[in-house]
């Protein structure tokens, strides 16, 4: 009898959401690549990103806002030396075939990330959890990582150290768990529409290469309710001009980026669609720390960057909304206030008459001046912005810079070498929302020695932030170790990145936020 | 006949091998590494993924490796793509690049033949002058500018068309990238048929067809277009050539899930077997269009014989 009541109310629901939806929701995304790889822990890129966050639910998950929210843990528990966290699992978590989501499954999950056999990319950020580093190196078995199902539903993460930016790693991908039944099952074709078993709000339907990914809702998801959205395409549009003219077409809700000539164009014609937002991201210049003439000359490398406008250059060398970038964290992390130089405050004129005196102290003149070049890789706004630096040099200081422009992955060898490189383009992009994601990457062990820096105090503030459990005590280390990395004038920093995106207006929910985070559960159809 | 058949498919075997070998050392030379990015790899990541593609074995055993899994006919995996092995991904951009490609060869040979014609008995009149400018414009526009324009007339401003997509394949997605892929060899075939045509007419045997009485219709068809048709399938072999090559951007911009926009990114992912199995790939289909030519060309000429 019970079982009749359930039936027709099953049925009776199934007429009324009928009735109620009668047209499904279908959001058509631009996603610019293939993405590399649908398995997180093998996963690398935006593309991939995009759409294992539709996929997958992690322990934590990024808010529309991009603030960090419970995802399958409801709630969490830090130890005291916050080295151990609790992580308690709704009971209601699914996988899209109906297996209940366990604590297990994250164990399995995290250790896959960590083994040397998956060569995740970013198995080295998960370093923090006890035995991790020996795992990865494959001196350790990968059952010696700190993580612990203590019950179906009680999850268990020990730290070699305290990193409160944990929690909001565990909204990144390489820490989702996997199904570890269809793993074992399909080997490495388990990411195979048919195959591949998720845990997200979308399930897989189908992958045409090259040609588009559709996701289907997935309806043993927890929180199903709340999502609107049915269906979601992603297209892998490289062209961004041709992503431009499918979304002009209407047959794109959303394009992951904008052609930059076309900014002016749409700020006129098409303002409601256009989102731009200040991203968790620098673009800066490096010196070749390892060679002369930057080799122990902070002056000159002072002088270099107190004769570059960086205002300028954001607003009239780029002009869509990018900030000027006076230090390597970019503004609005959270906790966290970037350090300032003191010359940001300064007028230009001031800045300039610092320049000539440093560039003059440091040996450089009209009849000797500084001959220098500055490597980037091939692309229409490097170069203007490296065709702007190069002019203040020479018209503030009298440099004699040259312009060398390379494509990507010879410019990437290039400056690992750092045998030809002086001042060379970088960016960083931040994976999470904490100040480490960026300054780890100066520590002298971080293994990324394009620039050569080497400070032990810089080293040592860093290490001692590591180590500190008080959140606002580690902030502040944090801050005074990357007041060392300017004073050095180690790096060039010039700009803050924009996120941008052409927004179907019908579209709701979608909030610009510092990750550039957009989960397709979070938007819906205004109708 | 079969005795050529089994000649020039066997004289195929030294020309893809050498292609292979070729390639296989070029794309090596290339700076930078599949696994290279801004976020570098930990270093016992990467050991473990070079052991993985055989990457940390000297150059000429996974040349030898290379081949020895070729001969299975195993292109290896692709390392970009980490769920797909190179045979895969070829397989499922087949479809799509053999469609317009052999769509647009279709187009450029009928609408090529038919102008070049009309221009070649109209000599020196306004449609020859039509033909001939049209044709100039079609060669000289590279078809990454045409694309775009008819993309901006078709699709967004008269929104006739689809901006892009394949859509299974649907006759609307399909019609802009043939004509954007056929448009230069259109131009090419039309002046040269033009050529050809007009030097026909002009030779002595036709001047007797004319003095027999014969009308023109009878001329042109039964005895002008044969011969006049020969220098064009000779360039057939180079025209399928170009519309592979041409395909690599026009599939980049129409978003069509072809074999050739996979060559771009393995290119400038430095994904060495993808770009290597499809420069196979290409070249096998260049040399069976060649020999498809020569069979062709021996059906037109009688003089020539297979031998």
């Amino acid at each position: 009898m019970p079982q009749r009541i359930s039936w027709l109310v099953l049925a009776f629901l199934a007429v009324f959401t009928g009735i109620a939806c009668a047209e499904p929701q279908v959001l058509r995304r631009g996603n610019q690549l293939e993405p590399e790889s649908l398995d997180p822990h093998r996963a690398r890129g935006a593309e991939a990103a995009n759409i294992l966050r539709d996929l997958y639910e992690g322990l934590t998950r990024a808010a529309p806002d991009g603030s960090i929210v419970p995802g399958v843990a409801e709630r969490w528990e830090v130890s005291e030396d916050g080295r151990r966290y609790l992580f308690y699992l709704r009971d209601d978590a699914r996988w899209s075939n109906g297996d209940p989501v366990t604590a297990e499954d994250f164990v399995f999950g995290l250790r896959r990330s960590v083994a040397p056999d998956t060569a995740s990319p970013y198995a080295k950020s998960l370093g923090v959890i006890v035995n991790a580093t020996a795992v990865l190196a494959g001196e350790r078995a990968p059952e010696t990582l700190g993580v612990a199902a203590l019950d179906q539903r009680t999850l268990e993460i020990r730290l070699a150290q305290p990193a409160p930016y944990l929690v909001a790693m565990l909204a990144h991908h390489s820490t989702y768990p996997v199904h570890r039944d269809s793993v074992e099952r399909h080997g490495e074709r388990f990411t195979r529409p048919g195959n591949h078993v998720s845990n997200g709000a979308y399930a897989l339907a189908d992958w045409q290469v090259n040609t588009l990914i559709r996701l289907e809702r997935n309806p043993h998801y927890w929180d199903a309710d709340a999502v609107r959205i049915d269906t979601v395409y992603y297209y892998p549009i490289s062209d961004e001009e041709a992503e431009f003219n499918r979304f002009r077409a209407g047959e794109l809700d959303v394009t992951q980026t904008i052609p930059v000539r076309r900014f002016e164009w749409l700020r006129a014609n098409m303002p409601e669609s256009l989102r731009v937002a200040p991203y968790l991201s620098t673009y800066f210049y490096g010196f070749n720390l390892h060679k002369p003439p930057f080799r122990d000359a902070p002056g000159l490398r002072r002088a270099l960057e107190l004769a570059v406008d960086k205002e300028l250059i954001a607003e009239k060398v780029l002009g869509r909304g990018e900030l000027p970038a006076y230090s390597l964290t970019p503004p609005g992390i959270a906790g966290y206030r970037s350090p300032e130089p003191d010359y940001a405050t300064w007028p230009m004129e001031k800045r300039i008459a610092e320049a000539r005196r440093l560039y003059a102290a440091a040996g450089y003149s009209g009849d000797k001046p500084l001959e220098v070049e500055i490597r980037y890789n091939t692309g229409d706004t490097h170069h203007h912005v490296a065709l702007a630096i190069a002019n203040m040099w020479k018209r503030h200081l009298g440099v004699k810079t040259r312009l060398v422009h390379e494509e990507w992955r010879v410019f990437l060898q290039n400056r690992r070498q750092a045998e030809l490189t002086q001042v060379f383009r970088a960016g960083w992009v931040g994976d999470y929302n904490d100040p480490h994601t960026f300054l780890q990457l100066m520590h002298s062990a971080s293994g990324i020695n394009d620039y050569g820096y080497r400070n032990e105090e810089y080293d040592r503030l860093l290490d001692a932030a590591a180590q500190e459990t008080d959140a606002k005590r580690r902030m502040q280390l944090m801050r005074q170790a990357e007041a060392v990395l300017l004073e050095d004038h180690a790096i060039l920093p010039l700009y803050v990145y924009v996120s941008k995106h052409l927004v179907n207006p019908r579209l709701g929910g979608w909030q610009d936020n510092l990750l550039d985070h957009h989960a397709s559960r979070d938007l819906y159809f205004k109708d | 006949m079969t005795r050529f058949l089994l000649r020039r498919l066997l004289a195929a075997i030294p020309t893809l091998f050498a292609l292979v070998t070729l390639a296989f050392f070029l794309v090596r030379f290339a700076p930078g590494g599949p696994f290279d990015d801004e976020r570098a790899l930990p270093p016992e990541i990467e050991e473990r993924l070079n052991a993985r593609y055989h990457l940390d074995a000297p150059l000429w055993q996974q040349y030898l490796h290379y081949l020895g899994n070729l001969l299975r006919g195993d292109l290896g995996p692709s390392f970009q793509y980490r769920d797909y092995s190179v045979n895969e991904l070829i397989a499922a951009g087949l479809p799509a690049s053999m469609l317009i490609g052999s769509l647009a060869m279709l187009l450029a040979l009928a609408l090529g033949i038919a102008t070049g014609s009309i221009a070649a008995l109209n000599r020196h009149r306004w449609q020859d002058h039509l033909v001939m400018s049209l044709s100039m414009t079609g060669i000289s526009v590279p078809n990454y500018v045409m694309a775009p324009l008819l993309v901006l007339l078709f699709a967004v401003t008269l929104d006739w068309l689809p901006a892009g997509g394949w859509n299974d394949a649907a006759p609307a997605n399909l019609l802009l990238p043939v004509i954007v892929l056929a448009l230069p060899q259109t131009a090419y075939i039309a002046r040269m048929m033009r050529a050809s045509l007009a030097e026909v007419l002009s030779s002595d045997y036709i001047r007797t067809a004319r003095a027999k009485g014969l009308g023109m219709r009878a001329i042109i068809l039964r005895h002008a277009m044969k011969p006049a048709l020969q220098p064009i399938v000779s360039w057939l072999g180079p025209t399928a050539a170009a519309v592979l090559t041409g395909s690599v951007v026009v599939e980049q911009i129409f978003g069509i899930p072809g074999v050739g926009r996979f060559f771009v990114q393995g290119a400038l992912n430095r994904d060495y077997t993808l770009v290597l199995g499809i420069a196979l790939f290409y070249g096998a289909l260049i040399v069976a269009f060649n020999l498809i030519v020569d069979l062709l060309y021996a059906a037109l000429d009688p003089r020539v014989r297979y031998r």
